[in-house]
Formats: C-alpha cells, sequence, structure tokens
C-alpha cells in the first residue's frame, strides 16, 4: 500500500478489521446461549418428533398420527384441550382488566401493595396451590361448609372434580401473566391523553373506549396469547381439580407414557399441539399484525 | 371562525390549597371577549393550575369562573367546549393526523363528509394541508404543534387554552410560531389564554399579560406597561432586565447614591423606595456632554465601569456607583459604539429620561 492511498482513506483497512473483530466477540459472547438453548430445547423437541414416526416394532410408520385421526378420543381430548384454554383466557380477560386498570389508576404505594397480592401465587409452588384449591373447594371443604353453615345452599356445591375446579384453578394461576403485560400497557398511557379527550368533548366512558382502551390493546393482546398458550400445555392443575374428567393434550400425554408406555404416541401428540400452537400464533400474527401492536411502534 | 362566538372569562376568588401552599389565592381575572391573554409566572406560580382550573381537570377549593353569563365552576371538561394545546401535545399515538382532528368532530355528532371538509380546512389554515394520512409519530415537533392546534380549534370552541405549546421547540421554531399563532389568533378571534414562562414570549403575542407568582396575579396589563411601568419589584425582576437600586425619595425626586434625580411618578410621602433602569434604556455620555448639566426631561448618573462585555448583537457595560451597588447599561454593538466603549476602572456618565426613572415601592 503506497503512501498516497494511506494519505486518501487513513486506518481505513485498520478500521475495518476493528468493526469484525468486535461482531466476532460478540458471537462468541452468545455462543453460550445459543449452545444451551440448541441443547435443551431444539434437541429434544426433534428427538421428540422423530420418535413420533416410530412405530412400536422400531420401523417408520404414521402409525400414531394415524390412530389419532381414528380414535375420537383424541379429537375429543384436543376439543376439551381448546375449550378449557379459551374459557380459561376470557375469564383471566374479564377478571385481569378491570384489576389492572384499578391498579393502573391507584396511587403509586397502594399500586405496589396491589402488585405484591397479584404476585403473591408466584410465590409458592404451583402443586401447592392446586392442592390448597382442592382443600377449599371439595365437598368437606371450606367454602361448601362456610356455604352451608350460612345457609346460602343446602347441598354441597360440584366446584372440584370437574370442569368448574379446573377452572377455578388455572384462572387463579394464570391471573398475573394476563395483568403484568396490562399493567404494563396503561403505566405508559400518558394521564394527558385522557384529558385532552375530556377536553374535545368526550365523556369518561367515551374518552376509555376511544382512547384508553385502545392503547392498552397492545398489553391485552401479549397478555392473552400468553395465557392461552401456556394453557394449551397446562398438566398439573387439570390433574388434580379435573378429577380424570378433564382431560387435557398433556395429561393424554402422560396416560400414553406412565399407563402405556407408549413414547411414539406421546411424542405424535406433543408434535400436533407444537403445531397447533403455532398455527394459532400464526393465525393471530395474521389477523392483528402482531409485529405492529407488539412491537411498540405506536408510540411517540 | 365566526367571532362572536368568542366569549368573556371572569374569573372571581378563585383558590387552591395544597396542604399548606395556595396554588391559587383567591385569584380575580377579567379575560375580554376575543383577548389574546398570556398568564406569566416562573415555575410554580400557581399559573398552569389556573389554566387547569379553567379547563376543569382542576377542582378549586372555591371560587367562581364564568364563561359569558354561564357559571361552569362545576361543569365536567367534556361539556365545557374548550380548545386546549397541551404542553406534550397529547396527540393520540393510535390515530392518524385527519383522525386526531377529526375526533372532537365525531364527537359532537359532525357527519363524516363534512367532518373530512373541516379537517381538510384546518390543516391548510395551521399549513399542513395533505398530511392527513400520516402517523403523528411521523411527524416534526413543529408539525405536531400544529396538529395539536388544528385538533383545538377545528371544533370553533368558546375558548382556546394553550399551556406552554411551544417550550419543546427549538429557538428559531419557537420564534416563528409564535408569530404564526398570534396571526391565528387574529383571524381567529376566539378568547385565549396562553400560559408561559417566558418573558419574551408573552411580550411578543399578548394583548395583556398577568404576572403572576405565589398564586397571586401581581399584574395585568398591555405588555408595553408591564415592562415601562411595573407595579411592583417581583414584575420588575422578572420581566426583562432590570437595574434595581435603593433610594430615598421626597416628591418627583429621588436620592440615589448621592446623585439626585427626577423620577417619573411624583410621590407625596418621602421614604426610600427601589429604583429601576431597564439596561438598554441608559447611553453613555460623550466627555462634553458630561461636563454639563442634564437638560429638562434627563437623568445623568455617574458611576465606575468595571466590566464591559461584548455579546454579539449588545454590549453590556457594568459600573459600579459610590455606594458600591452596580448598573448595567446595554447598547447595540455597532462599530461606533464598539470603539468608543469606556475601559473598566474609568468613570463614566450614564444619561436616561426620567420617563424611564421608574421608583416601585421598597419590599415586595
Amino acid at each position: 500500500m503506497g503512501p498516497e492511498v494511506v494519505a486518501l482513506a487513513p486506518h481505513a483497512a485498520g478500521l475495518r478489521r476493528d468493526e469484525q473483530v468486535e461482531r466476532w466477540a460478540l458471537l462468541g459472547l452468545s455462543a453460550p446461549a445459543l449452545v444451551l438453548v440448541l441443547v435443551t430445547m431444539i434437541a429434544p423437541v426433534a428427538w421428540l418428533f422423530g420418535l413420533s414416526f416410530l412405530a412400536d416394532d422400531g420401523s417408520w410408520s404414521l402409525e400414531h398420527y394415524r390412530r389419532m385421526v381414528e380414535q375420537p378420543s383424541y379429537a375429543r381430548t384436543f376439543g376439551v384441550t381448546f375449550k378449557v384454554s379459551l374459557m380459561t383466557t376470557a375469564l383471566c380477560i374479564l377478571a385481569g382488566y378491570p384489576l389492572a386498570y384499578v391498579m393502573s389508576q391507584l396511587p403509586r404505594r397502594v399500586a405496589t401493595l396491589c402488585m405484591l397480592g397479584v404476585l403473591l401465587p408466584f410465590w409458592t409452588s404451583l402443586l401447592v396451590r392446586t392442592y390448597a384449591w382442592l382443600v377449599l373447594l371439595q365437598r368437606q371443604g371450606l367454602i361448601n361448609e362456610w356455604g352451608m353453615a350460612l345457609s346460602w345452599w343446602d347441598e354441597p356445591l360440584a366446584l372440584v372434580h370437574n370442569l368448574t375446579g379446573t377452572l377455578i384453578g388455572m384462572v387463579h394461576i394464570m391471573l398475573p401473566f394476563l395483568v403484568l403485560p396490562v399493567l404494563g400497557a396503561m403505566r405508559a398511557i400518558d394521564a394527558d391523553y385522557l384529558k385532552a379527550a375530556a377536553n374535545l368533548g368526550a365523556s369518561p366512558s367515551r374518552a376509555f373506549w376511544s382512547v384508553f382502551f385502545p392503547l392498552s390493546f397492545p398489553g391485552l393482546l401479549a397478555g392473552t396469547l400468553i395465557v392461552f398458550i401456556l394453557c394449551l400445555g397446562f398438566y398439573v392443575t387439570p390433574a388434580v381439580l379435573g378429577g380424570g374428567k378433564v382431560i387435557m393434550v398433556s395429561n393424554h400425554i402422560a396416560n400414553d407414557i406412565e399407563l402405556f408406555f407408549n413414547w411414539g404416541a406421546a411424542s405424535a401428540l406433543g408434535a400436533v399441539l407444537l403445531v397447533l400452537t403455532l398455527a394459532f400464533l400464526l393465525l393471530a400474527h395474521r389477523l392483528l399484525r402482531l409485529d405492529k401492536v407488539l412491537g411498540g411502534g405506536h408510540g411517540l | 371562525m365566526d367571532p362572536r362566538s368568542a366569549v368573556p372569562i371572569a374569573v372571581r376568588g378563585l383558590r387552591k390549597t395544597y396542604g399548606p401552599v395556595r396554588a391559587l389565592d383567591d385569584v380575580d381575572l377579567d379575560v375580554r371577549s376575543g383577548e389574546f391573554l398570556t398568564l406569566l409566572g416562573p415555575s410554580g406560580s400557581g399559573k398552569t393550575t389556573l389554566l387547569m382550573v379553567l379547563a376543569g381537570f382542576i377542582r378549586p377549593d372555591q371560587g367562581s369562573l364564568k364563561f359569558g353569563a354561564e357559571e361552569v365552576i362545576r361543569l365536567a371538561p367534556h361539556k365545557r367546549d374548550i380548545g386546549m394545546v397541551f404542553q406534550n401535545y397529547a396527540l393520540f399515538p393510535h390515530m392518524d393526523v385527519a383522525a386526531n382532528v377529526a375526533y372532537p368532530l365525531k364527537l359532537r355528532g359532525v357527519r363524516a363528509p363534512e367532518a373530512a371538509r373541516r379537517v381538510e380546512a384546518v390543516l391548510q389554515t395551521v399549513q399542513l394541508a395533505g398530511y392527513g394520512a400520516r402517523r403523528v409519530d411521523q411527524l416534526s415537533g413543529g408539525q405536531r404543534q400544529r396538529v395539536a392546534l388544528a385538533r383545538a380549534i377545528v371544533f370553533e370552541p368558546r375558548i382556546v387554552l394553550m399551556d406552554e405549546p411551544l417550550s419543546a421547540l427549538d429557538k428559531q421554531l419557537r420564534e416563528h410560531m409564535q408569530i404564526e399563532l398570534r396571526q391565528l389568533h387574529n383571524q381567529l378571534g376566539t378568547t385565549t389564554i396562553y400560559v408561559t414562562h417566558d418573558q419574551r414570549e408573552a411580550l411578543t403575542m399578548s394583548d395583556r399579560i398577568a404576572v403572576i407568582n405565589g398564586g397571586r396575579i401581581m399584574q395585568l396589563d398591555t405588555p408595553q406597561a408591564i415592562y415601562e411601568r411595573p407595579a411592583n419589584r417581583f414584575v420588575a425582576e422578572f420581566i426583562g432586565e432590570s437595574t434595581l437600586l435603593k433610594v430615598t425619595i421626597a416628591g418627583d425626586r429621588c436620592e440615589c447614591a448621592g446623585q439626585v434625580l427626577r423620577v417619573a411618578q411624583a410621590r407625596a410621602a418621602p421614604g426610600s423606595a427601589v429604583l429601576m433602569l431597564r439596561p438598554e434604556r441608559l447611553r453613555i455620555l460623550g466627555a462634553t456632554e458630561a461636563g454639563t448639566a442634564p437638560e429638562s426631561g434627563q437623568n445623568w448618573l455617574q458611576a465606575q465601569v468595571t466590566n464591559v462585555v461584548y455579546q454579539g448583537d449588545s454590549v453590556l457595560v457594568q459600573a459600579r456607583l459610590a455606594d458600591g451597588s452596580s448598573v448595567n447599561a446595554r447598547g447595540v454593538a455597532g462599530r461606533d459604539t464598539l470603539a468608543a466603549l469606556p475601559q473598566p476602572g474609568q468613570p463614566v456618565h450614564f444619561g436616561f429620561s426620567v420617563a424611564d426613572t421608574v421608583v416601585l415601592a421598597d419590599g415586595a
């Protein structure tokens, strides 16, 4: 390289090399995380996916998938899974959105206390909480005994070992996953937007629906998706509070493995659930343009 | 807009307390119909509180507020029919420009074609024709400001309130918008109340200025009267540059650091007072002139130069009187002025008109 070239573009080659070194360093730093994801997530899923195509005698076959289509119990399982997930999500929205709204309007200190209450479920194991509901809801449980002692009802209500019990338990566990993103979105809404709406002639309810709700919608959507997807794969609560009457896909998978040692069938179920979940996300993405809504591109 | 729809505003005995602090201390204020009135004061003076009470966002403890003949003190904000421009504009981020501007029309049941026509017309007025489909986050600060203004006037409100609407803009754009806003007001004739802490902005734009401090109106007058004849020490210090000197007054004369000056307004009771001099009203006398006695209508003050500061468009001469108090004089930095500037340490004679020799009550 002649001296006149150096004069035209001083240090160009060196600066370019610095940039490359920086890029490799960045890749090097993220390598452990990439390997971890590969080993703990991608590989097992791929392995299970492979298993689902193996027949009991070890040959390749679509046997497990064929059975899924032929036996009505599988369709019923998927039906129950989506029904329970949808109902849980709907109940979470009905309970969680107003709760988040109240919390967003409270003074900071009170809101922090409420937040502790919302996060309380996270402090104990999911299993413990689920059994706690069993204690509360069963025939001789606290709620039935008090209800009858106060003569609100005469016969013990069937609150557990059925759909009702499953829903109560799942809503309780899922609620924080809805409240947190919704509250985050609500906190980010500038109070001046609502003042501006009022100033321009909007009644409080009109201002809520035309300004507050649309601005909180991305948070609601995020929470709804999280809750719904978590519900699809839920196992413990339906197993304990459903009393064998609420068979969701994950319970079916467990049965296949624990009772029939049929890893192939279980893997096939898992694969279908994964594909259905992805399909659902894709549909939501198409319908709601998730990238725009969740990308936060709406802000000022 | 029909100027007949503008209304006067009457504020009586308005009080708002936060704990022991009176944010509004029994405020009385009359705003004339179609007037551009500015609430000017330092931060925490209560000017924004007053504006928020007018808009209905802050509920006062007591007092009366009338738009025209109508008592509105207990009226909900959305029923007051006021256009407001917020400090941060508060444009709805989930609506495009046209939807933002059409929002108040939609609430008033204006049909879509008519609303679209009015939106386009008002965007034309604020020089944003053709911007209707833009998203709010695609606009510059100045454009957002105009959209906020368009949204506040599109429904032809009786009153327009503006809360420091230009404070987020850079200096050049701010000065441009000041003139533009004022022209728009002349065109629309709506009663307008404008809040700012920027005294130059207030002087530039207003029909009248209400200087506010400590929840009270210190002075309400035209920009010229506020500047030339401040009612008290606070106004004198807050508006413009000023030199304040302790004097003793008797009749139409006062004594300042051993020198006798004639004052603009004679006062019967003798005693101590505060003399206010505006630096740009003082001129430096030449050597020959300084040797003679001042003509009638003129005052002369002798001092010693301590510092000369070149500031581009002007030059500041700082000087000290015999009693140690300092006096500032500001001159346009022309070539002649710069050549004839006194040096620090030299004696200097300042000449100024008796009309500019303003004496204020001592104390607040």
